[in-house]
């Protein structure tokens, strides 16, 4: 128990606990001190000032943010003082922000514009800055734009960029007047070690840094009659969704955003989580065999540990960073770009349409997923396997648009031939997700026995530190894998970038040593994606994770290999996994990249 | 008028008597407790600005627990019309060093720093020797304590110091959070003495001559003797020993052409006194009891009636809109928007009472920017446009 001390808030007497800072205690007592600065997610920076409160006995006003609860510490949240001060602030800074509200793509969701609205601004007496500085905006990336004109110079990106990702893509330069977020050079976004994992985008306050949309060519692929479109959704969207249209965090919206799918016009609503079903079946298969490879054929040019390749953001990352570890990685595609592949060849197939025909779309909780679609080696089908990608709120988009009325959508079920998912594929979406998945299914080809956790549920891969470790003794393999006996698999599980570097740098150092690792380039995983609904903190994160987790428990089946659809795709269409089929199709290879 | 108008020169700084081994090695026998009551009693107050009582600084270092500690002697001498500190780091180094060494042995530190200014890269080689020399004496006489510089960059800010900190540690100059002070997690994390040049020569003096010498200088409240850097339109501009508390209508007798308007006093960040108030204006820290008391870092700048105030606002204005870390909102946006706004009075784009508009902004300015840079712009600009108010209009 900390000790508590005694302060006072706007006149009461509080008791709080000891270390608290100002913005903390109010919040305990129920006073919201405006912020914009301030991100559960980040360090304090103390820049904004919007937070300002007044102390008895302090000259100036302390940033309530960044300012410790001292004992018999007295208050005051909403003098006048406070509020002519703060009144100004913002005045400030809408002198300095482009405030073309109306045209501004987070119209309706931006921290600078609740708070013009909450203090009434009704006029601009300061000279605007905006019209007298030359702002170009970087749309250059594949996912992101950026627009300094909108810049409010809070360095919540900044922070995001080097604090939770560790990539510092996103970094301040020059001072005063000229002070501004750049990158390395001042380059295009697309030109440096941005992984395009949009986390910057999903801590914006503003609308500088938006991910870029692609809302408007998948309305004009819907209208088109000679067009069949077909739309994934990756398994962390159907718990985030639902925030986006007015649902509490961790709402499991699956059923309803199926329904909202087809009454938005797309032709076919399939599953992400059959494709990672189908990643577990390639990768568990490609783990397996390189320890072979390993362990009986001594064949020292086989690269272990072995990474997961899901995500994009990590993918981009390693590939900058670390490009003498490439050989790591799986070969395997991610699920959406595995999905993309398959849609454009055994979907085409099998429904009988020509593949010019289909139009790709997937929903994602993921802006790196945009680039990812956009890699030149993401043709196997013969045309561009994945066309358009949406993020998480760009979806809530179009679902506005078209006028749903989300609440009174009945449930409906995923199309068939590639809308199946095991409760495996669904956790893909949380952080350690893979890598159980993998475990369900690994174990139970070597030992022919389902994985010895209770309910199949692998709990020391489950939860939110940023890198965990599991090991798993195999115990009587089946014949086949006999000399996987008495080994023990050392897995890792790493999520946002920073400490997918520690682990890494673990690895380079030789400090570690794992067989498997699994990345994701987000906190929290997919769940967390820069694609998701603003606002993402770790409460919320925690939510959607128990969200995807009672997915899984709701689900018959629980392990990708028993997915009757992959099932049917091999018997029909590749015949085994890491066969020809699936080589050409659903392995991919890495491109080394510079730092800068 | 009056024949009061004598300024008590004093010559402490730059009396080199070449005695400072003699000093380090007697004061470094004493104890810290006593070390730091010597200094408490002397009142000496922090020399770059602010006046932050140096003992008690030393003292709350000291009584931090760490097994590092560091003592930064803040020599980014970057306030306009400011230039003693240059002066004393080439005439007389090893009297800021010996303090250094003494406020090393009363916190507890073994490493010190001088920060230095950018632009006085070219007094490294000499200040390098000086610290040479320093450094073997300490190891003759066994005590452990050695120097580094450290070159600045160029950022006015990084004179503040937690963006001096944070400029070493290899980050940009940003101001921090206030609390935790240097004190308790500066340079490293670890307790931190930041002390003005000038500051740690006083110290020098103190440690040499007693507390009571150092006393006796000067008026209640502000004690001792302070450099001034002068300079404008003076037949005599330089830097000046002078005692605290003078009355600024005597140092303008002195150092006046005969025709001046008025004087800025403690550079850009600092206030401006046109003539009908030097009569009473002190230069002082806060606390005498009548009159206007001006805090000062030392930089005293003399305009006379060919000077447009509206031109010398402006050019401070342009200084901080250039020279603000761009940090917090008050001041990046403030700035511009101050400098802006003149120009547009004068031009006749805004009325007259958008002034006000703008020294209502500078109140909050003081308010609520992070430090002190921010807070101290709305002293040039408010004491010029209420008492220039015309020349900034017509």
């Amino acid at each position: 128990m900390t000790a508590k001390i005694n302060i006072s808030i706007n006149g009461f007497p509080v008791k709080i606990e000891k270390g608290k800072t100002i913005l903390e205690a109010a919040k305990e007592e129920g006073i919201t001190i405006p912020t914009l600065c301030y991100h559960k997610d980040l360090c304090v920076a103390g820049n904004c000032r919007v937070c300002v409160v007044e102390v008895a006995g302090q000259q100036r006003l302390s940033a309530a943010c960044a300012t410790p609860c001292d004992e018999g510490m007295e208050i005051l949240t909403n003098s006048l003082k406070v509020r002519n001060s703060r009144k100004h602030i913002i005045e400030l800074l809408l002198a300095e922000h482009n405030a073309d509200c109306t045209k501004c793509y987070r119209n309706g969701n931006c921290e600078l514009q609740e708070l013009a609205s909450e203090y009434k601004i009704m006029t601009q007496d300061f000279i605007e800055l905006v019209p007298l500085k030359t702002y170009s905006i970087d749309m250059y990336s594949p996912s992101i734009i950026k627009d300094d004109s909108k810049c409010i110079r809070c360095q919540r990106c900044v922070r995001t960029c080097a604090e939770l990702q560790g990539v510092n893509a996103l970094t301040v330069a020059h001072k005063g007047n000229e002070m501004k977020i750049t990158t390395f050079f001042e380059k295009h976004m697309r030109d440096v070690v941005c992984t395009n994992c949009g986390q910057c985008v999903n801590h914006c306050p503003t609308g500088a840094l938006v991910e870029k949309n692609y809302i408007e060519e998948v309305w004009e692929a819907i209208a088109n009659p000679n067009k069949h479109v077909v739309v994934q959704t990756a398994p962390a969207v159907r718990v985030g969704l639902g925030e986006e249209l007015g649902l509490e965090p961790g709402t499991r919206v699956t059923g309803k955003m199926v329904a909202a799918l087809k009454r938005l016009g797309f032709d076919s609503v399939l599953d992400t989580d059959f494709t990672a079903d189908l990643t577990i079946v390639e990768e568990g298969t490609e783990l397996l065999t390189r320890l072979k490879r390993a362990l009986v054929d001594k064949d020292e040019t086989v690269s272990l540990p072995m990474a997961t390749s899901c995500s994009p953001g990590w993918i981009k990352y390693i590939e900058h960073m670390f490009p003498e570890y490439l050989d790591n990685l799986s070969t395997c595609k991610s699920p959406q770009q595995m999905f993309g592949a398959l849609a454009k060849t055994y979907y085409a197939k099998a429904r009988n349409i020509e593949p010019d025909k289909i139009v790709s779309v997937s929903i994602m909780p993921c802006t790196a997923k945009k680039f990812e679609a956009f890699r030149p080696e993401m043709h196997d089908s013969g045309y561009r396997d994945v066309d358009y990608v949406l993020t998480t709120r760009e979806l809530a988009i179009l679902i506005k648009q078209a006028g749903l009325d989300f609440d009174k959508i009945e449930p409906v079920k995923y199309d068939r031939l590639m809308g199946d998912s095991t409760g495996a594929g669904v956790i893909f979406g949380a952080t350690g997700g893979v890598m159980e998945a993998a475990l369900r299914t690994a174990y139970e080809i070597v030992t022919g026995r389902e994985v010895p956790f209770k309910n199949l549920n692998i709990e020391p891969v489950r939860g939110m530190e940023g890198v965990r470790e599991a090991t798993i003794k195999i115990e009587n393999p089946v014949k086949e894998w006999a000399f996987l006996d008495g080994v023990e698999l050392k897995c890792a599980v790493a999520h946002g970038l920073v400490n997918a570097k520690k682990v890494m740098e673990a690895i380079k150092s030789g400090k570690a040593n794992y067989h498997f690792i699994e990345f994701m380039a987000c906190p929290g995983g997919c769940l967390g994606g820069g694609g998701q609904p603003i606002p993402t903190n770790a409460e919320i994160r925690q939510r959607r994770a128990e969200a995807i987790y009672a997915e899984d428990r709701d689900l018959p089946i629980r392990k990708s290999h028993e997915n009757p659809e992959v099932i049917k795709l091999y018997k029909d269409f590749l015949i085994e996994p890491l066969g020809a089929k699936s080589h050409h199709l659903l392995h991919t290879k890495y491109t080394k990249r510079n730092r800068y | 008028m009056s024949n009061s108008h004598q300024l008590k020169r004093v010559d402490f700084i730059f009396r080199n008597e070449n005695d400072w081994k003699k000093v380090l090695s007697s004061t470094l026998k004493r104890k810290p407790a006593e070390l730091i009551n010597e200094l408490i009693s002397s009142e000496l107050k922090g020399r770059g600005g602010a006046g932050f009582p140096t003992g008690l600084k030393w003292k709350l270092t000291s009584e931090e627990k760490s097994e590092e500690k560091y003592i930064i002697c803040n020599a980014d001498e970057g306030e306009p019309g400011t230039f003693k500190d240059r002066e004393i780091l080439s005439k007389v180094p090893c009297k800021v060093l010996t303090a250094m060494a003494v406020c090393g042995h009363v916190i507890g530190a073994k490493k010190g720093f001088i920060y230095l200014r950018g632009e006085y890269k070219y007094l490294e080689p000499e200040l390098k020797k000086a610290i040479d020399e320093f450094e073997y004496y300490c190891k003759e006489i066994d005590f452990d304590f050695s120097i580094s510089i450290f070159m600045g960059s160029g950022a006015y800010i990084c004179g503040e110091e937690t963006a001096l900190l944070e400029s070493m540690e290899g980050r940009r100059g940003e101001p921090r959070n206030k609390p935790p002070f240097p004190s308790q997690h500066g340079y490293l994390g670890k307790p931190t003495v930041v002390n003005n040049v000038e500051t740690l020569v006083h110290a020098f003096t103190i440690f040499k001559y007693g507390a009571k010498k150092f006393y006796d200088l000067g008026v209640q409240y502000s004690r001792g003797t302070k450099l001034f850097s002068v300079s404008g339109d003076t037949p005599k501009p330089g830097i000046y020993e002078l005692e605290l508390g003078m009355s600024l209508q005597d140092f303008v007798y002195e150092f006046g052409d005969g025709d001046t308007k008025a004087v800025q006093v403690g550079g850009a960040s600092g206030f401006l006194v046109p003539r009908k108030k030097f009569k009473d204006a002190a230069i002082g820290f806060k606390g005498k009891l009548t009159g206007i008391s001006l805090p000062t870092g030392g930089s005293m700048m003399l305009f006379n009636s060919s000077r447009s105030m509206f031109n010398v606002l402006d050019n401070y204005l342009e200084f901080f809109s250039e020279e603000s870390c761009g940090q917090c909102t008050p001041c990046r946006v403030g700035c511009q928007q101050l400098l802006l706004g003149i120009k547009a009075v004068k031009r006749g784009d805004k009325p007259a009472a958008y002034l006000d508009k703008l020294m209502r902004l500078t109140e909050t300015m003081q308010l609520t920017a992070k430090c002190g840079l921010g807070q101290s712009v709305a002293n040039s600009f408010s004491s010029i446009v209420e008492n220039f108010r015309e020349e900034m209009i017509y």
